[in-house]
């Protein structure tokens, strides 16, 4: 804000980018609506950095925010950036449970919380009793018993699919046994009510504020919800896009954490990426740019990007169906977390990317949005993002199909060693996955950065 | 639960608002009040009418973006709680809850419950920050800061410029939020130089913003 006193920098608040402008294969610049008054502008710059987060949110429910989306990656995929790995997603286990068709988000529960919290489910999966009334002997601390070497710490993607595993197997809890136990009791035995208080008082509170439930006499029940795109936009080192001119940073783009985002990790990308790279290797680039004069926004170029922006919100507006975009987004984030979420599989794959291409068709038939494209309209909104999710999903169903080993947070269950871990192909799949826009939605061009590895070797993690 | 809703619908800025009935039938005890709403919202584009506009993201009590007046309060009946975070467990099967968006000279009404909240961004941009560049990150035992005042920092950090302040105040005042980003400052050594430059342009601009002056009488504090 205080490079907005200065001069240096113009904010402009609750706008959304629509589209990327090129000219002569650059970024030049962007179209933009301006959601409070619904006018589109355009904005013309040397060159175009974007920096709009992740898109876990295509799963509908998950722990990010409302507004998060795809579309400002997306689009500028469209226009020729390539997509890496957008597969990968980490899903967070320690979030809180859906309670009811209604819900909207999965609220995150810290990850701070395993270091004293104890993971179990009921033994017998058709346990009734409530959480105190179950004797410790028939109690399953999974966790514990299967990791032993780091037991509730385990990394999120082991926490999280064996959560999914314990309530697969129908002993999940709560009312819709789709959650599992976080037990603080025995460090409030331990270290008494003070120091939990210190340590997470503030959680217990959001807790109670949700679910009613007191944490301090009782388990809470938490259950994996989407979290993080480990996947998005291909970057080089200097991070810029296959676009010259246009940079991708923070989750949107794809680099920094493989296939399994570590705790903490995004906070340092943020900080890596937008203080200590990004001001120098965008110089490098402006450099032999910025002695040619600003980009003109009446270049037909724009003309064309605007045209095409608007000639989309007026077919939403259109349709006049009976479904709206938050219905959509739900059957989609549904399909997705069913078959390309914790675990996935040849044939779920191929259904799901069956089932992707039926409701993209049904979007097109019976999207219902109120309103008018001039006026503030959240629907309208809506239904922009959710048609670029519709697409993106095709991709992360293909890029998953393609990936026939387990690596990460990319579990395919027809991959893994006896013991049920994930078993990797580094022979055969030892690369980043980078997608090239070719047409439509359904034939994308894979290109693979092999991965090579100079100083350390890629091991087997084991967390017995 | 059965809920009767009057909602404050207004076109725009310009538009002169108006209560609007609705009435919901199957109202989760469990559901967020922002859930709630939404599935008034799901009916009424079904219907072919405009939905209630509101503004909301994170949905977890720390972006501020979703206050409205719920009965008179800002953010409803829980001390210490956004409106996403108000779960319809605190009313009653036939209740009646009137939504207002917040409403102050420097909080123009967007549409609906939708207000523009850019004012206090001002506020913040002239001065809410220390005047030094990031720079790399020095060595964390320069400047040692007790953990009591660290902490007392943080609470003052935590506002999140919801404007429940100034949405509850007779005057309008954004003299907690604005006081909340100088306390927070001068509590740290690196904010501490700039403390009196800071209150002026602050003060200033929140009194040119179109906010009102603190009378103490704490009506944000309840």
């Amino acid at each position: 804000m205080r490079q907005v006193n200065t001069g240096k920098v113009s904010l402009y608040a609750r706008h959304e980018m629509l589209d990327l402008v090129l000219i002569d294969g650059k970024a030049k610049g962007i179209i933009a609506r301006n959601l409070d008054t619904g006018n589109v502008e355009r904005h013309g710059a040397h060159a175009v950095v974007l920096a709009t987060g992740g898109f876990g949110k295509i799963y509908y429910l998950s722990t990010l925010a409302m507004g998060c989306n795809v579309s400002a990656i997306w689009r500028a995929h469209k226009k020729g950036a390539f997509m890496a790995n957008p597969s990968w997603t980490q899903i967070h286990p320690t979030c809180l449970p859906q309670s009811g068709e209604y819900q909207s988000k999965l609220t995150l529960m810290s990850e701070s919380l395993r270091n004293d919290g104890r993971i179990w489910v009921p033994k017998d999966k058709n346990e009734t009793r409530k959480a105190n009334d179950i004797p410790e002997e028939e109690r399953d601390y999974y966790l514990e018993r299967k990791y032993p070497a780091f037991g509730n710490l385990a990394p999120r993607d082991i926490a999280s699919r064996s959560a999914k595993e314990q309530i697969d197997e129908g002993k999940g809890v709560g009312e819709l046994k789709n959650a599992v136990y976080l037990d603080f009791s025995r460090a409030l035995k331990e270290y008494g009510k003070d120091v939990i208080v210190e340590r997470y008082g503030n959680l217990f509170l959001m807790y109670k504020k949700i679910t009613d439930i007191d944490a301090y006499l009782e388990p809470m029940k938490i259950s994996p919800a989407a979290h993080f795109s480990m996947g998005g936009l291909w970057v080089d080192y200097e991070l810029m896009t296959t676009i010259p001119g246009l940079f991708a940073i923070g989750e949107a783009n794809f680099s920094d954490h493989g296939a399994n985002r570590l705790g903490a990790n995004s906070l340092l990308q943020a900080c890596v990426d937008g203080y200590f790279v990004l001001p120098y290797t965008l110089q490098n680039f402006l450099a032999d740019e910025i002695k040619n004069p600003k980009t003109d926004i009446n270049h037909p170029e724009f003309d064309k990007a605007e045209e095409a922006v608007k000639r989309q919100m007026e077919g939403f507006l259109a349709t006049k169906g009976n479904k709206t975009a938050e219905e959509f987004h739900k059957v989609l984030g549904s399909e997705l977390y069913d078959k390309c979420g914790l675990s996935r599989s040849k044939e779920g794959l191929e259904k799901a990317i069956e089932n992707i291409r039926e409701l993209r068709k049904e979007f097109k038939e019976n999207l219902i949005v109120p309103g008018n494209a001039s006026e503030v309209n959240s629907e309208l909104e809506k239904a922009g993002r959710v048609a670029d999710y519709m697409e993106i999903a095709e991709l992360m169903c293909v890029d998953a199909l393609q990936r026939e080993e387990s690596c990460g947070a990319h579990f395919r269950i027809e991959y893994q060693t006896e013991e049920g871990e994930a078993k990797r192909d580094d022979a055969n799949f030892c690369y980043s996955s980078a997608y090239e826009w070719n047409k439509n939605p359904s034939t994308p061009i894979l290109n693979k950065e092999n991965l090579t590895f100079e100083t350390v070797t890629p091991s087997v993690r084991s967390y017995k | 639960m059965k809920i009767h809703l009057k909602i404050w619908r207004q076109k725009d800025s310009q538009s002169k608002g108006v209560f609007k009935e609705y009435i919901l039938d199957d109202v989760h005890q469990e559901m967020s009040f922002l859930e709630m709403l939404d599935t008034l919202n799901i009916k009424l584009v079904k219907k072919g009418e405009h939905p209630v506009e509101f503004d909301h993201d994170c949905r977890e009590g720390i972006c501020g973006q979703c206050g409205v007046m719920i009965n008179g309060i800002a953010h409803g009946p829980l001390k210490n709680t956004t409106t996403c975070q108000l779960h319809m467990r605190s009313f009653k099967d036939g209740d009646t809850i009137y939504v207002e968006p917040f409403k102050a000279a420097a909080f123009p009404v967007v549409r609906d419950l939708k207000i523009n909240r850019s004012s206090l961004d001002h506020i913040i941009t002239s001065g809410g920050y220390v005047s030094v560049d990031t720079g790399q990150a020095p060595e964390a035992n320069t400047i040692p800061i007790t953990n009591e005042i660290a902490e007392a920092a943080f609470d003052s950090a935590a506002c999140i410029g919801c404007g429940a302040c100034v949405a509850s105040c007779k005057n309008s005042s954004a003299a907690l939020f604005t006081g909340a980003k100088i306390t927070q400052l001068e509590l740290l050594p690196q904010g501490q130089k700039e403390t009196r430059k800071r209150v002026v342009a602050m003060v200033n601009q929140m009194e040119e913003e179109g906010f009102g002056h603190c009378t103490n009488t704490e009506a944000c504090l309840r």
